[in-house]
């Protein structure tokens, strides 16, 4: 692999960028591996880099129907947080932000991490209460938080809505600040690269429409391309999970749903961290071209469609406006919708099936983007040693039949209440 | 948006309408032997297809009333709404 440098791009500028190498290769599938990952996201291609790198696995294969980091990975809004409250999510998370710290350098691929704070507003007293408890929670499992008042909130971001006609006047906040973004293109393409150069093959436009099983144990993929020969396969296809499963005669504790974001036109710098409003579910950070971008609530019906309606983008807009009154004078410049794997209790799905050889990573609902390295690291050790990381063992498939679920929000099972 | 046809009300805006999830889930009999994996399955799991989905809505905003909804997921085609007491 050709090394990213300051010098390499020097040499290559006085060659008008005419040289440089494939950034992956565009293998022809062989007929067998040692392992296959279905989904080229970022959690396929997380997962397919330490498989290589650390469990020692060379003939690996990454399958996917459409195109490297196409899909969630390219809808989300890059958010990095580690703000949970259960000890289970927090070391999970937490130990996904200590990863992001050095990925760039792993991959040698600016996956521009940015830690520039994550800030969760807090609009009444018993809000500010709940976010103490929370802090003190993630404090406990040592990550750094804090609690600031409505003084340092407008400090921070003078330009929200501090005056008395304030709908959901500002009490203060939690301050995570090594929360922040990273570029999610770039997080793909960086495993991707780095794979690659690992000898992973990188196979796109290559669906798998079935699964060869002999007495419980995996042998096989029957693909677009072909059947393809193999003793493991792991499944990273979130919102299509329920799809796959259904080909293993499986049925999983999920729905999918769609979820929208969307950018303003860009503008100058105005804010600098990642800002959540507290009295309904909006979230605002700036990009480094000046969009702003914006989340909030699923659509909330179940959806395979890669795209969502006004009414939720006209409710998460009328928030962002309450928080931040100078939204207003923006014009939205795009809009788009990911398919949410939302697991009845939130949480993610990190385990090995009742299919020897096969294994699942998925229910990341709305929140896998910041998880992906330790996703990936996590369900390589998961795939290599037939047996769960010990930061994803409360993550295991059982726990809705053990009852030990791990529901942050309390919501139950109804999913599409976000 | 979408357009959703109530039974009692016609066609009304999507915001008027709330969603309450699979509608084919059946609670397991009361009075009778229920095993921990019938329960789970009633509790957690889902088919969760692509394509055609019977599902219940609630006219919060209107009359009121609950309702079934036959929906397509992957184009949000509205097939077809029944009351409560209809079946497909």
């Amino acid at each position: 692999m050709q090394k990213y440098s300051v010098f390499s791009l020097i040499k290559n500028a006085l060659t008008n960028h005419q040289n440089w190498d494939v950034v992956w290769r565009d293998p022809e599938p062989k007929k067998e591996y040692e392992a296959i990952i279905i989904g080229g996201g970022g959690h396929g291609l997380a997962t397919a880099f330490y498989l290589a790198k650390y469990y020692n696995m060379k003939n690996i294969a990454i399958l996917e129907k459409g195109w490297i980091g196409g899909g969630n990975v390219a809808r989300n809004t890059t958010i990095l947080r580690s703000n949970y409250m259960h000890d289970a999510n927090s070391l999970f998370y937490d130990h996904g932000m200590q990863m992001w710290k050095d990925l760039s350098q792993e991959l040698n691929y600016n996956v521009m991490y940015s830690p520039r704070g994550i800030l969760n507003l807090a609009h009444s007293d018993a809000q500010l209460n709940a976010y103490a408890r929370r802090g003190n929670s993630m404090r406990l499992n040592g990550i750094d938080v804090s609690l600031i008042g409505r003084e340092e909130v407008k400090k921070m971001i003078p330009f929200a809505d501090f005056t008395s006609n304030a709908r959901f006047p500002i009490f203060g906040g939690l301050l995570q600040p090594i929360g922040g973004t990273a570029r999610h293109d770039a997080v793909a393409w960086g495993y991707a690269r780095a794979a690659d150069d690992m000898g992973v093959d990188i196979i796109q436009h290559c669906e798998v429409n079935g699964f060869d099983i002999e007495n419980g144990k995996l042998t096989g993929v029957q693909t677009s391309r072909g059947n393809i020969k193999t003793k493991k396969v792991g499944l990273c296809v979130a919102g299509s999970t329920s799809l796959l499963a259904e080909k293993l005669n499986m049925n999983l504790p999920m729905e999918a749903h769609v979820l929208q974001a969307c950018v303003s036109e860009p503008v100058k710098p105005l804010l600098d961290g990642v800002v959540t409003f507290g009295a309904g579910h909006f979230y605002c950070s700036q990009s480094d071209k000046g969009e702003m971008v914006m989340g909030g609530d699923l659509d909330g019906y179940n959806s395979y469609a890669q795209r969502g309606n006004l009414p939720t983008i006209q409710h998460v807009l009328t928030e962002g406006v309450a928080l931040f009154p100078n939204l207003s004078r923006l014009k939205i410049l795009r809009t788009w919708g990911g398919v949410m794997d939302m697991s009845m209790d939130g949480s993610p799905i990190i385990d090995k099936t009742h299919i020897e050889g096969v294994y699942l990573n998925c229910g990341w609902c709305y929140g896998g983007f910041k998880a992906t390295p330790v996703s990936g690291l996590t369900f390589a050790h998961t795939i290599a040693n037939d047996t769960p990381h010990d930061l994803s063992i409360p993550f295991r498939l059982d726990r809705f039949n053990t009852g030990h679920l791990l529901d942050e929000k309390g919501l139950g099972t109804k999913t599409w209440i976000s | 948006m979408l357009e959703i046809r109530c039974p009692y009300c016609g066609n009304r805006s999507q915001n008027e309408f709330a969603y309450g999830g699979d509608a084919t889930i059946k609670r397991p009999e009361l009075n009778t032997e229920v095993t921990d994996q019938e329960w789970d399955n009633f509790v957690y799991y889902r088919k969760n297809p692509r394509g055609n989905h019977l599902e219940l809505w609630h006219h919060i905003s209107g009359c009121r009333q609950w309702f079934k909804v036959h929906r397509n997921t992957a184009t949000h085609e509205i097939l077809k709404t029944l009351e409560m007491k209809e079946n497909l």
